[in-house]
């Protein structure tokens, strides 16, 4: 497994409204193009949002802090996805925020909807319109760019994008890292091919839209069908693999006493239960900002829930029948120890880069600080239950130089 | 903020395709803001606190474009609200006090798995047949070197929302398939890449369609009516076309 503490916090996901949420949907980073993101300037006003009392469209426009505008007057709204996302975390943190969790930041399309009414009244040679006619044109256009996200927005939160502001909030997307692979994208298992969003290589620490995509399409079209002859060339002699050999006996058998082992433990909490806890401490100690005493402390506590999963999780049905519980079981399994592995990498990472954030590596004003003297390496682990082992594969640059980009 | 709703679900119970199922009626404490899914992941919660098996149903993206979820609510596949799939489908749409009959899709081509979850896998088999091109694309052309008429174009695309859910056989009295398999012919069949096999397409597709055990067409309407995609009846028209002018041409499939 290779960085796998580069995680893309998308800035634009509905916001957290109850316990039983199963995910919070991404709205798609196309918006970002027309909204605005916006928070009340003045504390009152948020709490009286928050409480239900005002609206986003009550506050004035001398009242409302257009924060990425402010912040980063160069880019505005279309700063990379991990800054906008800790800039949103920043004012709710300062207690700004807009939903009844006080997490979340408006994202409002009122002024792309005048603009663009404007624009067609001109095209249309329309004067004399009234500003709702400009705004009904407006809207047609604003419709035509992103009406599928606006009715998936109105379908979850029962609330009406062109009218109010959207309310969003940065929620986990992407991890960038994944399964070590070579140039020929093999991983350390010979003959194990690792193609598509499952391996690390393509993205480095960030990652762009659309980015998974052509990640799939570069791997299958353009490398894989060059590589993966050289590897099948030498065992064109090679006969069919029985499954009788130790090796797949052994890999059998462990994955038996697995499911025997989840079966049996006939414990008191549910699968999901153990999920969600594991998700909560993963975005207490290792979400948008990270430092070295949360993950320390994430890391020890991941490492109780999994002992605890183990003793008392429970697991209904058999394994002789269709059984999506035993199989999310597994899942979460793998999870308890991936989590430990991001937890363990995050705080080995002692810089700010990409999808990865600590407190302790700032620029003066705040921004991310890399150290590429210290880190310009990908951290490849290997897992051991007490201390997962790093193998460094240094990054060499031969045609560019690294540089840090300013957005301000 | 969020009303809270006391519901009972009446729900199919089965164990897998070779055992006969029932109806269990379980109540559960929802509020408004829940989608359909989250209010059954609810209830599984408290089966399992009971130590009672979990209602096993298909799920995986929860935003309405991977197809994965099913379900006939109340009589309807994906519920009452149109062009909406179940996992979209908000409790903001029962009343408190509400007896909501959830159901598998229907359909001799889709047996039951177990509970709610059906194998539907013979829409698989249909792509299989003939839902896709074989030519090699090449490098990819520039951006309009292919010229497309805009019409054409958005037809495709309306056929391409498809997600294959399976809610037109579900909806079907006749238990058809049409509505799906001609969404995937149009979406093709209307593109120039696609324009090349369309004959051997809609043959090989529609023999499969019909070797699965879906019924035939009769101009129902249903399909249309309760697709969470919207697919429109045209496509199977197109369909037909295709169909039609594959056989007379004579070409073998």
């Amino acid at each position: 497994m290779a960085n796998p503490c580069f995680t893309q916090i998308h800035p634009t996901c509905i916001p957290v409204s109850g316990e039983y949420q199963s995910k919070l949907t991404l709205m798609s980073e196309s918006l970002r193009n027309d909204g605005r993101v916006w928070v009340p300037k003045k504390k009152e006003d948020a709490q009286a949002i928050q409480q239900g009392k005002l609206k986003g469209v009550n506050i004035k426009e001398e009242d409302r802090d257009y924060n990425l505008e402010r912040r980063y007057p160069a880019f505005g709204n279309l700063v990379p996805r991990d800054v906008a996302s800790r800039a949103a975390k920043v004012e709710c943190d300062k207690g700004h925020g807009v939903s009844p969790t006080g997490l979340a930041v408006f994202l409002d399309f009122s002024d792309a909807i005048l603009r663009y009414g404007k624009i067609e009244a001109n095209k249309k040679g329309l004067t004399n319109l009234s500003n709702e006619q400009i705004i009904a044109l407006g809207e047609e256009v604003v419709s035509a760019k992103y009406g599928n996200l606006f009715e998936m927005y109105e379908k979850i939160t029962g609330e009406n994008p062109y009218k109010e502001p959207m309310k969003i909030y940065p929620a986990v997307h992407y991890t960038m890292g994944g399964v070590w692979v070579d140039y020929n994208l093999e991983t350390n298992v010979p003959g194990l091919f690792a193609l598509g969003e499952c391996n690390f290589s393509d993205h480095g620490a960030n990652r762009l839209g659309a980015s998974a995509l052509m990640q799939g399409l570069a791997d299958g079209y353009f490398v894989i069908p060059y590589t993966i002859g050289t590897f099948l060339a030498n065992e064109i002699s090679t006969p069919k693999i029985k499954n009788d050999l130790p090796e797949f006996l052994e890999a059998e058998k462990a994955t038996k006493v697995l499911i025997d082992k989840l079966l049996n433990t006939k414990g008191n909490q549910s699968v999901e239960s153990f999920h969600r806890r594991l998700g909560k401490i993963m975005w207490e100690y290792c979400g948008m900002a990270r430092n070295e005493a949360g993950l320390i402390k994430g890391r020890q506590m991941i490492r109780e829930l999994r002992a605890e999963f183990y003793n008392d999780v429970f697991v209904p049905g058999s394994n002789d029948e269709f059984n999506p519980e035993l199989e999310k079981a597994i899942r979460v399994a793998d999870l308890l120890e991936h989590g430990e592995l991001m937890m363990v990498d995050a705080l080995n990472r002692n810089e700010s880069c990409g999808g990865h954030f600590r407190e302790e590596s700032v620029t003066e004003d705040g921004e991310a600080m890399r150290k590429d003297s210290e880190y310009a390496y990908v951290a490849a682990w290997e897992w051991n239950e007490t201390e997962p082992i790093l193998h460094k594969e240094p990054l060499i640059f031969e045609n560019v130089e690294l540089k840090t980009r300013s957005y301000k | 903020m969020s009303a809270e709703m006391n519901l009972k679900i009446k729900i199919w119970r089965q164990k897998n395709s070779k055992t006969s199922g029932s109806f269990e009626t379980y109540p559960v404490v929802a509020n408004e803001h829940m989608s359909f899914l989250e209010m059954l992941d609810v209830l599984n919660e408290d089966l399992i606190s009971q130590k009672k098996e979990p209602i096993v149903f298909e799920h995986d993206c929860r935003e309405g474009i991977c197809g994965a979820c099913s379900l006939v609510i109340n009589g309807q596949p994906h519920g009452p609200n149109s062009g909406t799939t179940t996992c979209q489908l908000h409790m903001r749409f029962f009343k408190d006090g509400d007896i909501i009959v959830v159901e598998p899709y229907r359909a001799s081509a889709f047996p039951v798995l177990k509970d709610v979850a059906v194998d539907r896998s013979a829409f698989d088999r249909i792509m299989q047949a003939g839902g896709y091109i074989s030519v090699n694309a090449g490098q990819a052309p520039d951006g309009n070197a292919i010229p497309i008429e805009k019409g054409r174009a958005g037809q495709s695309f309306e056929a391409a929302a498809c997600i294959g859910c399976g809610a037109c056989v579900a909806a079907c009295p006749n238990g058809s398939a049409m509505l799906f398999t001609s969404a995937k012919i149009a979406h093709l069949g209307h593109l120039p890449q696609g324009v090349v096999e369309a004959d051997k397409r809609a043959q090989a597709m529609v023999a499969q369609m019909d070797k699965e055990g879906f019924g035939m067409c009769s101009n129902v309407g249903a399909c249309e009516a309760e697709c969470p995609k919207e697919i429109k009846l045209e496509n199977i028209a197109f369909m037909n076309r295709s169909y039609l002018k594959a056989v007379f041409s004579g070409e073998e499939v």
